[in-house]
């Protein structure tokens, strides 16, 4: 029997034997415990064998062990690598790094902390915000850190503080690389910053494998490219094997591996468009993006106000930090990325791509706007800007002064799943890739989303029904639509390369220092997204028609360079039906101005959105930053003058 | 009142075995004694470890109270579900450290190997309690199926130390089930002639670290490093050891790992000889007890499942000691009960709460 040749019997004789249950039962939980037996006494004989190699470790070669760990006196030193510098696309630095000295404390060796610190205060100043920033690193920190008092210290500080060291055990003057962004807030949102490595870091780097890589390393980045090219900024950490005296002091270096410096990263931003553009917007609160249509490249990207980055790098000390926390302007919002503002009659060029796309209009046909439009059988009125109404309308018209009632009527004719697919294929709804962390996704209403928007159990059906009326307010990009400024960027340079869609991205090139090999960054392909070239020509003759003699032609008059472009208002706050009148409400409660725009419109090179907070009319507060960031680019410093300034709305006949 | 209290009491401390119990609440507390110090006296650590330990104690309260019969009609598909989720993971995993380990279910990742130390020895168990009486030959290559399926998908995920881990497991019950000893020698001798084909299907990292178990100098700065810092550690320490908090090779910064696979190193510095022997001696307690249970289950399932579990508590204890004290190669195994890290905690838990099911539902038969 086959079975012997595996399970080893006594009686050997198979089947014949046992044949009751009971008996195989017995014989079987006795094969079992010797089984088991065996393998008590090998547990047993490891262990003694473990037992054995600690007496042999800890008692025979006890003295030998000791000696070594006495001597274990060669330490393994980190070197630092020099983090990659970033550049502008023309090479203009943005951020760097130089070599400097820090003053550091290392707690657990100190036992009065605050006498020591008011000593030190004797030989090299510092400051009532240097011990404030101090005493929050203590806070963050564990418990064998050295953390530094002062930063940057001068030559002569280093060298007076070198003869007074003796007094003061566990204070250590270290060099250090710090990181420097010289424009300060210019970009600061694309940049970002470095800071203090924290438990979260501490994952993160767990996670990428690089924990030996970052030995050393107490900075990582937080915010912007700083973040996301992480890994190519960071470099190769070098090692050094010291010989270390009894306090831990470094006497001789015995073998040393060189650290390898980050890569730098050029990126794909003009530094001096970036600059001009900022500048447009004053005091303003807002966000500006702008792309290459060509290629997807952002040339500048804008979020009102900024921070400087430079604060953050030793650890940002608690005033500042409360300051940018709690300000009401939100500084450390990154609005390209993540603020979603409904669209306003941005939203309307696409939407009618969408309908001569479909087919539900043609570009001649018309409608007849009498000022206002009603879902019939419904008392309410959804109104136009204009009181009388525009009269007989066709798209371009639509378009050009901004028609509520055109839309309304193409609203209540398609179907808002229809809308939402052809608008998810411009990039609305979901992120567009770009190369910095935080994008959100915005909303591009449908059915779906509203039925998952109001899924809790807080809401009833007919919370999560899809209305005729919700179609209405989003047809002229109201309700609940929500689109970042990169969205529309992105959409409007989509439109302007006919189609064919870049995802954009910050980072053009990375420059390897070790090798000097430049590698430009893999990008996603470009998509065509198929439509059709004589529906293009109509919506951006239209577009044109807007800059040349529709919402924005006076903040375009005079422009060297044919542009098209689009305004818009998106509602903060809600009048139900009354006439929105701008000085009656509360700045913070005024709408946000849109504007989006390409150029020169035969071959465009830059498209862009703008969003001006409780800016008001999109043609009066944001069409003009627009103007001045194409002229910039196109006409370069030298444009003659800056953009006309715009009159105040000449009277409520103008649509936005 | 006194009486409900005391009902209470009985009901939540019925099943649970108390030997088994207490041998692991000490080595817990001595993981967490040593822990406090491995993490320079981070009390954010301890806390978060002792979080760990308070879910795995509700697991295992729970595991003791689920009768085996329950946990071998869910043998199957625990079984079934963690092959497929391998094989997902093979297409679909998440890859971390450049290892394809993970399934991402949009809230929390899965480690589905994981699962495969509890349901491997579970599957076979029921395999051999299922064809109690009828085992023949072929019964074994099935099962030798069964365990190699997912032992090959941990493999190339790649994650060598757990796949030789869950062979082991599913070897146990092989093994207590009865498995010639012709066999297994056989199977050794082939494993013997495989040795060089082995080698070159290994990763580089894998070669390095069994080169540097041969030499530890080979690499000083990599695994040769970690291994001769953790002997200079042990041996530095003498019989009484250096005292908790007191190790130099902990608290200069020499030991590396030393809160999750190394902690055992740090433990041997500041407590010494008496310290490993008093550890060495709980850890046998707990698997003596263990196989006590085992011989003692009334079904073959039960008598199986006790077994595997016990030998691999001994297992993870031997292989982790080993590789601290530089007997075996650097792999990554945890000390059982004291190594930072909420899974494995969990996953022990579990199986010492099975073991306690496994006792308090044995049947007396009188036979």
């Amino acid at each position: 029997m086959a079975r012997r040749l595996f399970t080893r019997k006594r009686d050997g004789n198979g089947r014949g034997f046992g044949s009751s249950d009971l008996q195989r039962a017995d014989r079987d939980r006795f094969l079992f415990r010797r089984r088991l037996g065996v393998a008590g006494g090998l547990v047993f004989v490891a262990f003694a064998g473990l037992f054995a190699r600690f007496f042999y470790l800890q008692v025979i070669e006890h003295d030998h062990y000791q000696t070594l760990a006495e001597t274990n006196r060669i330490a393994i030193v980190p070197i630092v690598p020099n983090r990659g510098v970033v550049t502008d696309r023309n090479g203009i630095v943005l951020a760097q790094s130089y070599s400097g000295y820090t003053l550091e404390i290392m707690p657990a060796k100190v036992k009065d902390l605050d006498a020591t610190i008011d000593a030190i205060a004797e030989v090299v100043e510092v400051t009532p915000r240097d011990r404030k920033r101090f005493r929050k690193l203590m806070e963050e920190s564990k418990n064998f850190e050295s953390l530094p008092l002062r930063t940057r210290l001068s030559d002569e500080e280093v060298a007076r503080f070198a003869v007074q060291r003796f007094r003061f055990p566990g204070v250590e003057i270290k060099a250090r690389l710090f990181r420097q962004y010289p424009f300060d807030e210019v970009a600061s949102h694309v940049v970002g910053y470095i800071g203090r490595i924290n438990d979260k870091d501490v994952d993160r780097i767990a996670e990428w494998d690089e924990v030996a890589n970052y030995k050393g390393s107490d900075y990582i980045g937080k915010v912007g490219v700083e973040l996301s090219y992480e890994r190519e900024l960071h470099g190769t950490t070098g090692w050094e094997e010291v010989e270390v005296d009894a306090n831990g002091r470094a006497v001789r270096t015995l073998s040393r591996t060189p650290p390898v410096s980050g890569s730098n990263l050029k990126l794909s931003l003009d530094i001096t468009l970036q600059r001009a553009a900022e500048a447009a917007f004053g005091e303003r609160r807002g966000a500006l993006v702008a792309i290459d249509p060509r290629n997807g490249d952002v040339l500048a990207f804008v979020s009102k106000p900024g921070f400087d980055p430079n604060l953050f790098v030793d650890g940002i000390d608690p005033a500042n930090w409360q300051e940018y926390n709690e300000s009401p302007d939100k500084p450390l919002l990154n609005r390209p990325l993540r603020g979603a503002y409904p669209p306003g009659s941005t939203i309307k060029p696409f939407l009618a791509l969408g309908a001569l796309t479909s087919g539900k209009r043609t570009a001649t046909q018309t409608i007849f706007d009498p000022g206002f439009f009603q879902i019939p059988g419904q008392a309410h009125r959804f109104r136009d800007d204009k009181p009388g109404g525009h009269g007989t309308v066709d798209m371009y018209k639509s378009i050009v002064v901004s028609c509520d009632t055109y839309y309304y009527l193409l609203a209540n004719e398609t179907d808002i799943d229809d809308t939402a697919r052809f608008m998810s294929n411009l990039g609305f709804g979901s992120k567009t890739g770009i190369d910095i962390e935080g994008e959100l996704t915005g909303v591009l209403p449908s059915r779906e989303w509203k039925r998952q928007r109001f899924a809790g159990k807080n809401y009833r059906d007919e919370h999560r029904k899809w209305y005729l009326g919700d179609s209405i307010s989003a047809g002229i990009g109201q309700g609940y639509n929500a689109f970042t400024p990169i969205q529309l960027a992105h959409a409007i340079a989509t439109v302007a390369n006919d189609g064919i869609a870049y995802p954009p991205h910050l980072v053009k090139s990375v420059q390897s220092l070790k090798t000097g090999e430049v590698r430009e960054i893999a990008r996603d392909a470009a998509v065509n997204l198929g439509l059709r070239p004589e529906n293009l020509a109509v919506i951006k003759n239209a577009l044109v028609g807007v800059n040349k003699e529709g919402t924005s032609a006076a903040a375009f008059r005079n422009a060297p360079y044919v542009s098209g472009g689009k305004t818009g208002t998106a509602q903060v706050f809600s009048l139900k039906g009354e006439k929105y009148s701008e000085h009656k409400v509360d700045e913070r409660l005024r709408d946000h101005a849109w504007f989006i725009a390409y150029a020169p419109a035969d071959k465009p090179k830059i498209a862009l959105a703008v969003l001006v907070e409780n800016g008001g009319f999109g043609a009066q507060a944001a069409a003009p930053i627009a103007r001045k960031v194409i002229d910039h680019y196109l006409l370069g410093n030298s444009a003659p003058g800056a953009a006309p300034v715009v009159q105040e709305r000449p009277g409520d006949d103008e649509s936005d | 009142m006194l009486n409900l209290v005391a009902r209470i009491w009985e009901a939540l401390t019925r099943r649970i075995d108390r030997m088994l119990f207490v041998c692991a609440l000490a080595i817990v507390g001595v993981g967490l004694v040593t822990l406090f110090s491995a993490s320079d006296q981070s009390i954010p650590r301890v806390t978060s470890q002792l979080a760990s330990f308070g879910f795995a104690i509700a697991l295992m309260w729970l595991f003791a109270n689920i009768p085996p019969p329950t946990l071998a009609r869910a043998a199957v598909p625990l079984y079934a579900v963690g092959v497929l989720m391998l094989v997902g993971v093979a297409f679909f995993g998440v890859v971390v450290n450049g290892s394809r380990r993970w399934l991402n279910f949009g809230v929390a990742r899965f480690q589905p190997s994981e699962l495969m130390k509890i349901a491997v020895p579970l599957m076979l168990a029921w395999y051999f309690q299922k064809f109690e009486g009828r085992i023949g030959w072929k019964d074994y290559v099935l099962a030798a199926v069964l365990i190699v399926v997912p032992v090959y998908l941990i493999k190339r995920q790649p994650d060598l130390g757990t796949s030789l881990l869950i062979a082991a497991s599913g070897f146990y019950v092989l093994y207590l089930a009865g498995l010639s000893w012709k066999v297994m020698i056989g199977l050794v001798a082939v494993g013997a002639a495989a040795g060089p084909f082995v080698w070159q299907h290994l990763h580089d990292y894998q070669r390095e670290r069994i080169l540097t178990f041969i030499d530890p100098t080979r690499d000083p700065l990599g695994a040769g490093y970690h291994s001769s810092q953790a002997s200079i550690a042990l041996g530095s320490g003498g019989v009484v050891g250096k005292g908790w908090l007191n190790g130099t090779q902990t608290h200069l910064d020499f030991l590396p790992e030393r809160h999750t696979d190394f902690i055992f190193a740090v433990f041997g510095e500041e407590f010494g000889l008496i310290g490993n022997a008093l550890l060495l001696i709980l850890y046998l307690l707990v698997i003596a007890r263990g196989m006590v249970i085992a011989a003692n289950a009334s079904t073959l399932f039960a008598r199986l499942l006790a077994g595997a579990i016990t030998l691999m508590f001994f297992t993870y204890a031997f292989v982790n000691m080993g590789m601290v004290s530089g007997v075996l190669p650097v792999v990554g195994v945890p000390l059982p009960l004291v190594s930072y890290g909420g899974t494995a905690m969990v996953s022990l838990f579990i199986g010492l709460g099975v073991l306690m099911s496994v006792q308090a539902h044995r049947k007396l038969v009188a036979t």
